[in-house]
């Protein structure tokens, strides 16, 4: 039998039901896991009693022939949810010493379905960054490793910690959340599926915000099918937040295997850049022979705005954010820096030490986007960009059922790379942060592997709230590639 | 449009961020370089274009002004930095403000 930890939900959840696995036994395997590779500097927080009670619980249940849609099943939660008498970090110093006296309800939920709590996962600063190299508590190591190359690579970000724990069997899934990109391109870089649902479908209550019109919680696992199972069991309506979408949930892991016999796929020409990397290229236009022989129609589409895509969510994002973090001010909860002098320079003082520098320079791009005789220029401009990308989806859906896209324009890259200037880190998140602005489900599918051997993965976007289409190309290009690539790091 | 350091000064100041002379220089330097990347969206037309401010176009919902969740004030207070407990009750303490 394969080792417990490399076990996928799907496995996990029947060797449970049949009692030929314990939960105890899932969890403190994931547990000598964690502590055996604490080098990859995935998990900010452990929760190994909690894990172990939980698992006792789950074990009670399983023997009780009463198992709920998750019991027992180790899941590490990204460290942006309010998770109640554990300590929350957004792994920011500003937030030095907060516990949440309440639960997320996307966490809340999972408990409820029965899993097992294995501690918070790092992240780059309040979930600013596709490196997961801004975050408080240390940067992340990708299991990966580059052929004949001993750097150590990012993971990707801003759920870094998230998709390293799942692609290095340190749990069997992991919640994340995506604002431009950040649950999609560490699963790329990691080898792990991502996907972000439609905005509205996880509720927002008790995750830190970034960029509230943007934000979304969804799932990093290691196959489509336990991406699906996490995705079911996090979503559904929420009266506390007042932008969840009171819909019905429907059983994502039944379109897993529904096949694409019939769909239209449509692959934007606006998505080939220039100087894009061969191996990209050739993994676009294998993905797309995949879907064509599995019986979907393939259609070249025009998304003419995607281009704008990045500068625009460069100033909604900020302004949100500079309006979001206004709340960390040395009163209320984590980090206080008191000068001695007034009320104002207890503020600047708190914010000037406990923000990390990408957090401190997106809180005076939205702040200088926002200002008076500025607003017009930059942000309801990009309000106005705004509008066209998703204009460009809508008239996109009158051809086409899903949209077939590269996830990231490169592999994983080393540590300290792309730190030049922000722009060119800005531009990771290129292809995957059109569906935040649209508000449209993606997900990253690890499809290949480049010429170092490092993943690569392909997008799918779908309509709002259909992602059991999403799923059904996402399976279908995972049963194609058969990617069985592995980390060379791992449990 | 270009910021000068009179004016990253401001908005450090309207964003309650103290920042350092040195700090003022390098982030004129890399505020700039932000700014002249977005400024790209002035190529697109958007004339009569109505601003999407949310992900979609939803109406927010209203509930009944009632109390759900009451009576919460040691769970708020829990977190604080630092706290006054006297006679008139329990606060979040800060620098005195008014004199």
């Amino acid at each position: 039998m394969s080792k417990p930890t490399d076990l996928t939900i799907a496995e996990a959840r029947e060797m449970l039901a049949r009692r030929a696995l314990s939960a105890r036994e899932l969890a403190e395997a994931h547990i000598a896991a964690i502590e055996r590779l604490a080098s990859l500097n995935a998990y900010i927080t452990v929760t190994a009693e909690r894990a172990l009670a939980d698992a006792a619980r789950a074990d009670d249940r399983l023997a009780r022939g009463e198992a709920r849609p998750l019991e027992g099943i180790p899941l590490g939660i990204k460290d942006l949810f309010c998770t109640e008498g554990i300590r929350t970090t957004a792994a920011s110093r500003i937030l030095d010493g907060f516990t949440p006296p309440y639960e997320s309800t996307v966490t809340r939920k999972l408990w409820e379905a029965g899993a097992v709590c294995l501690g918070k996962t790092n992240l780059d600063e309040f979930a600013m960054g596709s490196s997961n190299t801004t975050s408080a508590f240390g940067h992340v190591v990708n299991p990966w490793r580059r052929r004949g190359d001993n750097r150590d690579l990012v993971p990707g970000g801003s759920s870094g910690g998230s998709a390293a724990a799942v692609a290095a069997r340190l749990c069997l899934g992991a919640t994340a959340t995506d604002t431009g990109g950040s649950i999609r391109q560490p699963a790329a870089f990691t080898g792990t599926v991502g996907i972000k649902p439609t905005y509205g479908r996880c509720s927002r209550w008790g995750i830190v915000a970034f960029a509230s019109s943007l934000d979304q919680a969804g799932p990093i696992a290691r196959t489509v099918r336990d991406a699906a199972i996490l995705l079911r069991a996090m979503s559904g309506f929420d009266p506390k937040d007042s932008t969840s979408a009171d819909v019905p949930v429907p059983d994502f892991e039944a379109a897993v295997g529904r096949g694409v016999k019939g769909l239209r796929i449509g692959v934007p020409k606006e998505y080939r850049l220039p100087g894009m990397s061969a191996d990209i290229v050739s993994l676009w236009e294998r993905g797309a022979a995949w879907l064509r022989e599995a019986g979907a129609e393939i259609r070249e589409i025009s998304l003419p705005h995607t281009k704008y895509a990045l500068p625009c969510y460069y100033i909604v994002a900020p302004a949100e954010a500079s309006s979001n973090l206004a709340r960390y001010d040395g009163v209320r909860f984590g980090m206080r820096v008191d000068p001695g002098g007034d009320l104002d320079d207890l503020y600047a003082a708190t914010r000037a030490a406990g923000f990390g520098a990408e957090v401190r320079r997106r809180i005076l791009i939205g702040t200088y986007v926002l200002s008076a005789g500025y607003y017009d220029a930059y942000y309801l401009k990009a309000q106005k960009v705004r509008a066209l990308i998703a204009r460009d989806f809508e008239t996109a859906w009158a051809e086409v059922d899903a949209i077939l896209t590269p996830a990231t324009p490169t592999s994983a890259f080393a540590i300290g790379e792309k730190q030049d200037d922000p722009v060119t880190m800005y531009l990771n998140d290129v292809f995957t942060v059109t569906a935040n602005l649209a508000g449209l489900p993606g997900i990253s599918v690890p499809a290949g592997v480049d010429e170092g051997g490092l993943p690569l993965g392909l997008q799918v976007i779908g309509r709002p709230f259909d992602e059991e289409t999403v799923f059904a190309v996402a399976g279908a290009i995972e049963r194609a590639a058969g990617f069985d690539a592995l980390p060379a790091v791992r449990a | 449009m270009s910021l000068d350091a009179a004016t990253v000064r401001r908005i450090a100041d309207l964003a309650r961020i103290a920042v350092t002379d040195q700090e003022v220089a390098r982030l004129q330097g890399e505020l700039n370089g932000i700014l002249a990347w977005i400024e790209q969206l002035n190529e697109v037309a958007t004339e009569g274009v109505e601003p999407l401010t949310g992900a979609v176009r939803m109406r927010l919902r209203l509930r009944e002004d009632m109390v759900t969740e009451g009576d919460q004030h040691e769970a708020i207070l829990a977190n604080a930095p630092d706290r006054a407990d006297n006679a008139m009750g329990s606060f979040f303490a800060v620098p005195k403000v008014v004199e």
